[in-house]
């Protein structure tokens, strides 16, 4: 009874040796918060907590998929935080000039999409054309997008006059907000695009050894490009969920703090800072992750200030556990 | 006391269940030269990296000194166990006396470094070793033979007492070879301990004093050197008689594939002019530095050229991107393997079809069809591995060389450029790339063979071009292909003086 029991226990540790931390980590360990959240609080497990989350970590979700394909390719973007408020001002602006009604909606989305890809291409187009770090390249635009955003709103709001707006960014299909269907969609498309066509296996290549790639006939300035393009394109859709769930975007404040989100979510997601490898799925359940820490944190009263430094010693766990072994 | 400087009682290793190193036993001896020889894969480098901590041994003891240690990086580099690695370890934006110092710089004050003594050291390091390098040069700025040069000198500031060499004479040429022997000899006498590992058995036999043979990371035997001959090395190595080295060579076609003509790069090439017949193996040899690694990355587009023009199959084409290459039908077998071959962090297959991706895909990766693509490689290559998703890196040297192959031959191309494909791997690994190149000039596929090695550039080759500082010198063919015609070009004038 005793033999089998200790048999047992030690097969359990053999399965858990066995695992693949790299490939399950993420997985695992937002399995153990969600196991510790329900017990810590009987609020956790409402749907309309859980929700909450979902909707909570859409936006800067959506940015962290398209910054997935920059941190494989051993890239990095600073700027989708102020690129998001900008984006989300034109999108406000143009709203407004075509008097609110769903076509003006429409064009609003069309024009908003435009100008992610616009600002996308342009620090990809910087960063691949002259061979600027895309650190630095970032960093610039990070400063020019938010100081473009003070200009334009005079250092106020970009306030939306119409009333149909709200209806995409509050709205719900099937028990879920739009928002949280769009991350999911997106999650799916990428997913595939990283491990299943050309342009997702040339991202790894790039980010693994530009050299190797360049050798390999691999058109390595266009890769990593496309990265950058990809991510503002995604900030433009988090742009419009945005501005549409407050009918509104404040220049000073929407966006600040995504970079740094939707990086932690990639890098939690198990999607290594050097490239070469990474994971879609990983980056959504390390953003789900980051949203549950946060709601946790509200729930059980710790103080907002202190959020922060929990955030950042989720972020050094999960790539302390995540590290490579012998 | 002992004799002993290094004893192994009962070593083995095993990777994710795979024994790759099996019970090894040995006694080195101080001041010895001790040489290890086997194929790719038999357990030499495992062998070392337990030595110099990178590995732990799975089982048995290690003894330095006569003291049992469990050995880790920090602690070999204390006990004076130095490698010098097969891929240099140097930092390439560093110059050189930083990359010697590196780690354990001079200071002055206790805060300030010394950097003029640092500087002074290097240089009387440096001309131990007969060589004059600059100790405020760039890494990058050095060949492949000086920065091997600064890896040596390294190891001797750091005061060894066990320097471990692997591979270290593949990318010097004789006249190095022969300065590396002297400077070991002179090591040895100042009383280092050497660890020499080569697949070069003639340089083996003449630098060591005894040598161990490992077949499957099992051990075979130790033999004073002066008691074995190359030829019975390579028997034991392989477990079997070797049969002829070079396969027989093919007859050309009269027609051309390839003309390149008056081509010039800026400073790195000076009117090159040659052709390519269909069916040929076209050979390229020379000195370090001569220039072919350059003209072959002029060739598939990697470098602009200044000037001239390349012709396939008599059509004048503007190759300037390696996917253009790709689209003529040129493959290249590139020499850094590590550095521009494969990708270490991606599995077999995605190696493999990594340049010709396009042949399986729609819409999307047909991964079936990708795998099937790589079993046959790995069934007609004989490469060696747990499965098809084992990432490169935790392959040996010869199977990595083979995955290299497999990429560039997937693009099914009609001229295949080979640089140096049998830099550091086995005898066996040797004639399985030898054949392969047989098989493909058979098969109508014309092939450019860059070598060092005089020996496979005479044995494969129906003409040789031969190349020294970015000019052609010579085209050899027939009775002309041998060594001393070969060395004369390559030299110029004076010959045999590097």
């Amino acid at each position: 009874m005793n033999d089998k029991i200790k048999r047992n226990n030690k097969s359990i540790i053999n399965i858990l040796k066995n695992i693949d931390f790299e490939k399950y980590g993420p997985l695992l360990a937002l399995l153990i918060l969600f196991i510790i959240s329900s017990f810590a609080s009987p609020y956790f497990l409402k749907m309309r907590n859980l929700t909450n989350i979902l909707r909570q970590v859409s936006y800067t979700g959506i940015i962290a998929l398209g910054m997935t394909f920059v941190i494989i390719s051993a890239g990095i973007d600073l700027s989708v935080g102020s690129m998001t408020a900008l984006v989300g001002g034109i999108v406000v602006l143009t709203l407004n000039y075509f008097g609110g009604g769903y076509f003006a909606i429409f064009i609003a989305i069309i024009v908003g999409m435009f100008f992610g890809i616009i600002f996308g291409a342009f620090n990809g187009l910087i960063i691949t054309k002259w061979n600027v770090a895309p650190f630095i390249v970032t960093l610039g635009t990070m400063s020019i997008f938010r100081s473009l955003t003070l200009y334009i709103s005079g250092a106020s709001e970009f306030r939306s006059t119409s009333s149909l707006f709200p209806q995409l960014g509050m709205g719900y299909i099937l028990g879920l907000p739009i928002p949280v269907w769009i991350l999911l969609g997106l999650t799916v498309l990428y997913s595939v695009i990283l491990n299943h066509t050309k342009y997702g296996r040339y991202v790894c290549a790039v980010g693994s050894n530009e050299k190797v790639a360049k050798y390999s006939a691999i058109k390595v300035k266009m890769i990593r490009f496309f990265t950058y393009v990809i991510v503002g394109f995604n900030v433009a859709i988090t742009s419009v969920l945005l501005s549409s769930r407050l009918n509104s975007i404040s220049s000073s404040g929407a966006g600040t703090g995504y970079e740094l989100d939707a990086i932690a979510a990639v890098i939690i997601g198990g999607t290594a800072m050097s490239g070469g490898s990474g994971s879609v799925v990983g980056t959504l359940i390390g953003a789900i992750i980051l949203g549950i820490v946060n709601n946790m944190l509200n729930m059980l009263g710790v103080s907002p200030y202190l959020q922060g430094t929990v955030k950042g010693l989720v972020i050094i766990g999960a790539v302390l556990i995540q590290r490579k072994k012998d | 006391m002992s004799e002993f400087l290094v004893r192994t009682e009962n070593i083995a290793k095993e990777f994710s269940g795979v024994r790759v190193l099996d019970d090894i036993n040995i006694k080195i001896k101080k001041g010895e030269i001790f040489g290890i020889i086997g194929e790719n894969g038999a357990g030499k480098s495992t062998f070392i990296k337990i030595l110099n901590g990178i590995y732990n041994q799975t089982e048995g003891e290690v003894y330095f000194e006569d003291d049992n240690v469990k050995m880790s990086v920090q602690k070999a580099k204390k006990m004076g166990i130095n490698t010098i690695p097969q891929e240099f370890n140097l930092i390439n934006d560093l110059n050189v006396y930083e990359n010697i110092y590196l780690g354990q710089e001079y200071q002055k004050n206790r805060l300030l470094l010394d950097k003029n003594k640092m500087r002074k050291k290097t240089v009387e390091f440096l001309k131990e070793l007969n060589t004059e390098i600059d100790p405020n040069e760039k890494i990058s700025n050095l060949s492949v033979a000086q920065k091997q040069m600064v890896e040596i000198a390294k190891a001797v500031a750091y005061n060894s007492k066990l320097l471990i060499m692997d591979e270290p004479t593949t990318v010097l040429t004789p006249f190095e070879v022969k300065t590396l022997f002297e400077l070991m000899k002179n090591l040895v006498k100042k009383g280092i301990t050497i660890i020499y590992i080569s697949h070069n058995l003639k340089e083996v036999n003449e630098i060591c004093d005894r040598i161990m043979i490992l077949r499957d990371g099992k051990f075979v035997c130790i033999e004073n050197a002066a008691d074995i001959n190359e030829e019975e090395m390579a028997n034991r190595m392989v477990g079997r008689e070797l049969n002829q080295m070079f396969p027989p060579k093919v007859q050309e076609s009269k027609e051309n594939i390839l003309e390149v003509n008056n081509l010039n790069v800026e400073g790195v090439l000076d009117n090159i002019s040659f052709n390519l017949k269909k069916g040929e193996v076209l050979g390229f040899s020379g000195l370090v530095g001569a220039g072919r690694t350059e003209l072959a990355e002029t060739i598939i587009g990697i470098r602009e050229m200044s000037s001239g023009e390349i012709k396939v199959n008599g059509e004048k084409k503007l190759i300037n991107s390696p996917t253009k290459a790709v689209k003529n039908n040129i493959a290249y077998l590139p020499e850094d393997r590590q550095g521009v071959g494969i990708l270490t962090n991606f599995n077999i297959t995605s190696n493999i079809t990594l340049i010709s991706l396009e042949k399986y895909t729609k819409f999307l990766i047909n991964h079936k069809k990708t795998k099937e693509q790589s079993r046959y490689y790995i069934d007609q290559f004989n490469i060696q591995t747990p499965s098809l998703d084992t990432e490169l890196q935790y392959l040996s040297g010869g199977n990595q060389q083979k995955v290299s192959l497999a990429k560039s031959l997937d693009t099914e191309p009609k001229i295949f450029i080979f640089d140096e494909p049998t830099r550091g791997i086995d005898v066996n690994a040797k004639m399985e790339i030898f054949n392969f190149i047989h098989e493909l000039v058979q098969s109508g596929i014309s092939c450019i063979f860059i070598s060092s090695e005089l020996e496979e550039i005479i044995g494969m080759c129906n003409r040789v071009v031969v190349m020294r500082s970015g000019k052609i010198t010579g085209i050899l063919e027939g009775e002309h292909i041998n060594e001393e015609e070969i060395m004369y070009h390559a030299t110029g004038v004076k010959r045999g003086v590097i």
